[in-house]
């Protein structure tokens, strides 16, 4: 009896010590990856949250219009509502990895794809699940060559990316007028809201879905292709890459037609919330958010390693900080006053200077007293 | 002492952290005449420079400037006192005019009389007959012309000493011929000019005197005329000739009859002349030749690194189109860059990433390595080369620079190349890592593998080469094999020597 005790609870403590090893190893990871601040950030909204409205993450489950059950309150509307933002952010961490700068006008060409979108689905009598993927395809082809568009001018022209994409920025949004001839047309089906809300049975608004859907497909991408490796040699070293055979324009012009795709997937997303296309409204502002969240997620804007992971807590952030002003009966026009600060909090603490004098302080107090030298060799 | 003394460092002395920089360097200028400093990388060419111009400060001896010893501590002290530098990089503005350029930074006061400036620009461009008007835009005159402005600029502001940093590395010969009227004249006026350069040539064209250091220390001193070109070579290298004759012969390796692997005729490139090379299975050559020779730029030719303008290429006897690095890695070629931190390494990368990189590139973005395959990749080239790292994922920036260059050699070695192009291996590394890839080149050769290998120390080659391809000026002035490979002759092949 007593050795059974023995063997068990050895075999227990073995146990524990490998679960906590596998934390400690997953912990290690995600600090290592620069992944700490957004991981903290969220925790200290969450947080202060919790401690300002002990009901504010409750979920409740509601019949909505359709009569479908469906997951509700505040913590459901930040995941739903960050979609669109945590789409763009994955593809502006490959463009901003392999050009070390970013797309401004995602904005734009979401509005752009989104018009697609509703032209092909207005232009058929009526509308099937046929339609609309070969609507989503087309709004995907356009949004693409537009991507093609900025991405030669970065790779083959070598423009700086924030000057390359200032061009569609700005003229983007009178493109997508010219394609709903001026007006904002509607679309309304039950597939399209369908698409933007709910589909019936399915408790998890849809959106959420579509980013979970896309996560995996980048995560498929990762897995199977070498795209992470090549990026990040672009990125860090363009020269050293070039003369092991890497394709350095092939891959920068690549990183721009996959956020291509995350643009049209967002404008659509974008456009069935509403079953309307407002180009002058659609993903307005979204540009900054996405390369926030970018920054937030812990990746260099200056490109090379990346983690897409870090975007997507990122964009979450950014929502979360939103909707928590929100809730706090912030008007909407002091929100973005109120985000700037706390933006301008975490990108401090996330830079290298202070990252620097904390590796410095850090080591000081393991190491006692013993004075760090920071002079290096010169030649 | 006949002439006047413009300038007199005495036992200058610069410590960087770990290195004696300079150990008690002298150096006199004397008025009204162009003085060559000459030495290998690392011999302290440029610290003593970056010393007499305020850039570093020094840490002993003494500097005067005509008998007054004075102290420089920022650039501006120096310009005070009448030492001006023009630096291989033009560093003047290419969007503002040729006068604007001359007067920036030394407006008196907040107005600008570009009237006056303008004219008194043409003044001193018309003396020294430099080509160019004070209205031009900089940036659209010749880059020898707009080094001649650099010149001027520092000439209207009384220089009395004035040191070219490698003034003629990005001009063609009829620049060059310019730009050698413009110091003349300097000289006559009485201008005293330090020549930093690493053309042998153009340095018995133009210098009076020579001050050749080696290690941060002083060779010595001597007048042009005195020191024949091949004894110039052997003090910067720094083996006496009579000591290096008495060396013995390099091992003989005889692969002559071998299959020819690569061979190429009237290859050139954006910046390596036509030539014609040829490498056979099995066999480690070398180019050698003093830095600027165009060694590494006839190497990169082969590897398609820059852009290749013309040439016909055969590997194993069939014809090959090799112009980017890419088609030189399908046709078994490796090549290992001279600039490790620019052309090598992906600093924040794993080391695993870094030594799996180029196999990855030839297996296509289709067929990645798995992470498990990967990882066993690296941990055998990791002992196999005995590479000194934390882990495996240990970013490679932040490794010795002995041990990153080896994590570049485990990368080209994972593609199991046939050829395998070593550009200053070597350079920067410890003893012992030196020694350890000096027996692996052996080894690949052993294995059949053919081997290229670059290196400034002329014995590390002749320990490894069987042939010797010498570079001068750009062109190939000799191939060296069996008794013929020894310092003297490499050293009198380099020099120009036969005639002498």
């Amino acid at each position: 009896m007593k050795e059974k005790m023995k063997a068990f609870f050895a075999a227990f403590l073995r146990l524990c010590k490998r679960i906590g090893a596998f934390f400690g190893r997953v912990c290690k990871n995600l600090m290592d990856g620069g992944m700490a601040i957004p991981i903290i950030a969220l925790l200290l909204l969450v947080v202060f949250n919790l401690i300002r409205d002990p009901g504010f993450f409750g979920i409740g489950i509601q019949h909505n219009n359709d009569g479908n059950v469906v997951l509700a309150g505040n913590i459901i509307s930040i995941i739903n509502g960050a979609s669109e933002l945590a789409i763009l952010a994955m593809g502006m961490t490959l463009v901003t990895a392999a050009c070390g700068g970013q797309d401004i006008s995602v904005g734009a060409a979401a509005a752009i794809a989104g018009s697609a979108f509703v032209k092909v689905l207005k232009a058929s009598s009526s509308i099937s699940g046929g339609t609309v993927v070969l609507a989503f395809v087309c709004s995907c082809i356009v949004a693409m060559i537009f991507a093609a568009f900025n991405g030669t001018l970065v790779a083959v022209f070598k423009i700086q990316p924030m000057i390359a994409t200032l061009i569609l920025y700005t003229c983007g949004r009178s493109i997508a007028y010219w394609i709903n001839g001026g007006a904002t047309p509607t679309v309304s089906s039950p597939i399209i809201s369908g698409i933007g809300s709910f589909i019936p049975g399915i408790p998890v608004p849809t959106p959420v879905i579509i980013v979970a859907i896309m996560t995996i497909l980048f995560g498929l991408l990762f897995r199977f292709t070498s795209l992470r490796l090549f990026t990040q040699s672009v990125g860090v070293n363009g020269s050293a890459a070039r003369l092991n055979g890497i394709n350095s324009t092939f891959i920068k012009l690549l990183s721009f037609i996959i956020l291509g795709v995350c643009v049209s997937v967002a404008g659509c997303i974008g456009v069935s919330r509403l079953g309307l296309i407002n180009h002058e409204t659609l993903l307005i502002d979204i540009e900054m958010d996405a390369i926030l969240a970018v920054a937030i997620g812990g990746n260099s804007l200056g490109g090379g390693r990346f983690r897409i992971s870090g975007s997507i807590i990122g964009a979450y952030v950014i929502q979360m900080l939103t909707i928590t002003l929100y809730a706090m009966r912030v008007s909407s026009t002091d929100v973005k006053a109120y985000k700037a600060i706390v933006i301008i909090l975490l990108v401090v603490i996330g830079s290298p200077v202070v990252k620097e004098k904390f590796g410095k302080f850090m080591t000081r107090l393991v190491h006692g007293r013993k004075r760090v030298s920071a002079k290096g060799a010169e030649e | 002492m006949q002439e006047e003394c413009l300038l007199t460092m005495r036992g200058i002395v610069k410590r960087f952290p770990g290195v004696l920089a300079l150990n008690g360097v002298d150096f006199t200028l004397r008025e009204g005449e162009i003085h060559a400093l000459m030495g290998e990388n690392g011999a302290g060419k440029s610290t003593l420079i970056k010393v007499l111009t305020g850039v570093y400060q020094m840490d002993g001896g003494e500097i005067k400037v005509d008998g007054k010893k004075i102290v420089i501590r920022s650039p501006q002290d120096a310009q005070d006192h009448g030492i001006s530098t023009v630096y291989q990089e033009i560093t003047l503005c290419p969007n503002l005019t040729v006068a604007e350029n001359m007067f920036i930074g030394r407006e008196n006061g907040p107005m600008v009389r570009r009237k006056a400036n303008e004219k008194r620009a043409d003044e001193i461009l018309n003396k020294l007959g430099i080509p160019a008007r004070s209205t031009q835009q900089l940036g659209d005159c010749s880059l020898a012309v707009q080094q001649m402005v650099a010149i001027a600029r520092a000439v209207d502001m009384q220089c009395k000493v004035l040191i070219l940093d490698e003034p003629t590395s990005s001009l063609d010969d009829k620049e060059v011929q310019m730009l050698f009227g413009l110091m003349r004249d300097l000289k006559s006026r009485g201008v005293g000019i330090i020549f930093v350069t690493h053309f042998l040539e153009q340095v018995y064209e133009v210098s009076d005197r020579i001050t050749v250091l080696r290690n941060g220390e002083l060779v010595g001193e001597y007048l042009t005329e005195e020191l024949p070109q091949v004894q110039l070579v052997s003090k910067m290298i720094g083996k006496e000739l009579e000591e290096l004759s008495s060396l013995g012969d390099a091992e003989e390796k005889n692969d002559k009859d071998a299959e020819v692997f690569y061979e190429a005729e009237g290859l050139s490139s954006s910046e390596a002349m036509p030539f014609d090379f040829t490498v056979r299975k099995g066999e480690v050559n070398g180019f050698t030749g003093l830095l600027g020779s165009g060694r590494s730029e006839s190497v990169r030719a082969i590897f398609g690194a820059d852009k290749v303008n013309g040439g016909t290429v055969k590997i194993k006897g069939k014809p090959a189109k090799i112009t980017r690095p890419i088609d030189a890695m399908k046709h078994g070629i490796g090549y290992l860059a001279e600039d490790r931190k620019r052309d090598g390494i992906i600093a924040e990368l794993s080391v695993r990433e870094n030594i799996i990189l180029a196999l990855q590139v030839m297996n296509g973005m289709f067929r990645p390595i798995s992470r498990s395959e990967s990882e066993a990749f690296a941990d055998e080239y990791i002992k196999v080369l005995n590479i000194k790292t934390a882990s495996r994922e240990t970013p490679v920036g932040s490794l010795s620079g002995g041990n990153q260059q080896k994590v570049i050699l485990a990368r080209w070695l994972l593609t199991h190349p046939d050829y395998l192009i070593l550009d200053e291996p070597t350079r920067g590394i410890d003893v012992g890592t030196k020694l350890e890839i000096q027996k692996l080149v052996l080894k690949l050769a052993e294995e059949g593998v053919s081997v290229t290998f670059i290196s400034s120390e002329v014995e590390e080659m002749l320990r490894t080469c069987s042939r010797l391809i010498v570079m001068r000026d750009r062109h190939i002035v000799g191939e060296l094999t069996g008794s013929d490979l020894n310092q003297t002759k490499v050293m009198k092949t380099i020099a120009g020597g036969e005639a002498q």
